[in-house]
């Protein structure tokens, strides 16, 4: 019986080339359970974005399978892979992650509202998040009226909102400095185990990868080594090795 | 479909608010564009009808021409007997004649003129208008005028007054005294303040050759037919060709095409009109292209997080039309203010057909400008948009 939130086997992205096929993603195989926080590391152009796309059903697969929830992303339509990044997928990118015209709570309530869930409870449920990240205070400031570190907290929210079974991350720190990133990325993972959901970070910066529980390193599109121990992860958090 | 126009309706309304300046500029174009083409509508109603009002409120459906004048009335010379000779012809009920000639006007005050157009109608025929304060003419030699409303607020003289005209007969200035007896609304011919007389005056103080001066023959320019049965236009038409020497007939609609300069003055204005629209296209068209570029990396969150393509063009339509909507409304109220400073004298009228054709169209030129960038906002790519394409 499948226990985990997300699956993958086998997963393969080609594209082609001047100078010939690009195996972008080669023979990806994973899983990642419900309440599990995993980061993808590897140098540029080791596929992790690659995969973090397919992961997030903004990309097809050449082969393989995605089994999210026990369904096949692999197989889907676009329109079907849309209702999933909306029912089941949260999101935080690496910047121009709001909506600029929606206020931090506007901004969180659309995933309700888009998914058709926005009653009283939801509101207040959006309203609490904001509170726990520490954005009781700016519910109503646009994007604009707000620091990097902020905006990456709402966004948080917003991936977090609507109870989906996975949660992405594309270099949520990249923008921030030290302090905040650790404080951004802290607050990520204890939310996600909080709220058993399964959740994947792409990070180039090896010491977020002290708040994870796996780390999955990838490298010319394989994944090549997987981190599982505590002691294996925070070797490579302090020793900075790829 | 509820769904989608809720959450559309929600950003696109969202951001237009958030972002009112910007698209408040925007409205205020739309508002000028709408302000010109409406004024270009109205000019053009105003000097088409200054053309052609009287002819148009005819009580008639056929006008008799001399033979080969090309429809133009000054260029028409019809006797009294052709007048006998229409009226025979089976299915007219009823005809008069009409004479056209410039006259000066003496003003209140005795020392400036206007230019009017002095029209001869018969008494209670086809061509006299009727009246709306006095009464109508009462015979065909009475020293009677009626104005036209449009010289009476231009003039200044009124119901009863006795008015004089200035007429060049032969070498000499000749003045004539006429008591005012009707008014009439929305007769002007020929771009003028009209004043009507009856016919026989008319012929008898109308400008005159040399030669004419003596004569006693009078002539009309063309006759004004009234059908028993109007649906029996073209028979009637057929019928006075042959049965009636040297004429033509015309439709009223033949006969105000056939004005001199109408059709022209016309084509020239609905071609100005159809260029200030293809510009507002185009100037709306760019706008919301520019702020789609402007947005790719926005509209590429949306998708990603799942905002499904319809929502994302219907907010797009809807910011559109909000834009158009209130850009079309003030520039239609600036007109309507604007057009309640202009003297009688300025051919501008807001007719409420064209009027309501040209904001039909103004509220179209939006949604069509923004085509190209609904479409273009529909084929973002969130992965391309996001970045995350390598």
């Amino acid at each position: 019986m499948n226990t985990y939130a997300l699956e993958t086997k086998s997963v393969i992205k080609t594209y082609q080339s001047d100078s010939g096929p690009i195996q972008a993603v080669d023979d990806v195989s994973l899983q990642v359970s419900a309440g599990e926080f995993v980061a993808l590391v590897g140098p540029s152009g080791s596929g992790k974005t690659t995969m973090l796309s397919i992961l997030a059903a903004l990309l097809q697969p050449s082969s393989g399978q995605i089994l999210l929830d026990g369904q096949d992303l692999a197989g889907m339509s676009d329109k079907e892979r849309v209702a999933m990044r909306r029912e089941k997928i949260g999101f935080t990118f690496q910047a121009n992650n709001l909506v600029p015209y929606l206020s931090a709570v506007e901004n969180v309530e659309l995933m309700l509202r888009l998914n058709n869930k926005l009653d009283k409870a939801g509101k207040l449920r959006a309203r609490e998040l904001l509170a726990r990240l520490g954005l009781g205070e700016r519910l109503h400031n646009l994007p604009g009226q707000m620091s990097g570190g902020q905006q990456q907290r709402v966004a948080i929210a917003r991936a977090l909102i609507h109870n989906p079974s996975l949660v992405l991350a594309d270099e949520p720190t990249a923008s921030l400095d030290t302090e905040r990133a650790y404080q951004v990325v802290e607050t990520f993972a204890g939310l996600i185990h909080e709220q058993k959901r399964a959740g994947i970070m792409v990070t180039h910066d090896l010491r977020m990868c002290e708040f994870v529980d796996r780390v999955l390193q990838m490298r010319d599109g394989k994944l090549v080594q997987i981190y599982s121990t505590r002691d294996e992860i925070m070797q490579l958090v302090t020793g900075g090795r790829h | 479909m509820n769904k989608i126009l809720s959450i559309s309706a929600y950003l696109a309304v969202k951001e237009v608010w958030r972002n009112r300046g910007r698209f408040l500029l925007v409205s205020l174009v739309i508002a000028l564009i709408t302000l010109l083409v409406l004024f270009i509508a109205a000019l053009g109603e105003g000097l088409g009808n200054g053309n052609r009002e009287y002819i148009s409120k005819l009580d008639a459906e056929l006008i008799v021409y001399q033979a080969r004048s090309d429809y133009l009335i000054a260029a028409s010379r019809l006797g009294r007997d052709r007048l006998a000779a229409v009226r025979r012809v089976e299915g007219v009920a009823d005809a008069g004649m009409l004479g056209t000639a410039s006259a000066n006007l003496l003003l209140p005050g005795g020392s400036e003129f206007l230019k009017v157009a002095m029209l001869g109608v018969e008494p209670g025929r086809t061509g006299e208008p009727q009246v709306v304060e006095g009464q109508q003419l009462s015979t065909d030699l009475a020293k009677e005028v009626i104005l036209d409303r449009n010289t009476v607020l231009r003039t200044g003289i009124a119901l009863g007054d006795t008015l004089t005209i200035r007429i060049t007969q032969g070498t000499q200035d000749e003045y004539f005294e006429l008591q005012v007896v009707g008014i009439t609304d929305g007769q002007q011919y020929s771009l003028q303040p009209s004043i009507f007389v009856p016919f026989y005056t008319w012929d008898r103080i109308r400008p005159k050759s040399e030669a004419e001066v003596n004569s006693s023959n009078p002539v009309a320019n063309v006759i004004l037919v009234k059908l028993q049965d109007p649906a029996q236009v073209d028979e009637v038409s057929q019928r006075l060709v042959t049965q009636v020497d040297n004429i033509d007939a015309a439709t009223l609609k033949e006969a105000i095409q056939a004005l001199p300069g109408y059709s022209a003055q016309q084509s020239t204005l609905n071609t100005q009109g159809g260029f200030t629209l293809f510009i507002g296209i185009l100037v709306i068209g760019g706008f919301f292209q520019i702020q789609i570029l402007q947005k790719v990396a926005q509209i590429g969150v949306l998708k990603a997080i799942g905002t499904a393509n319809p929502i994302v063009a219907a907010a797009s339509v809807i910011q559109i039309v909000v834009v158009t909507v209130i850009g079309v409304a003030v520039g239609a109220l600036l007109a309507f203010l604007f057009s309640l400073t202009f003297p009688p004298t300025v051919p501008i009228v807001f007719n409420g057909t064209t009027s309501a054709i040209a904001i039909v169209a103004l509220l179209l030129i939006g949604p069509l400008g923004g085509l190209v960038s609904i479409r273009y906002a529909v084929r973002i790519e969130p992965l391309k948009a996001l970045g995350l394409s390598s």
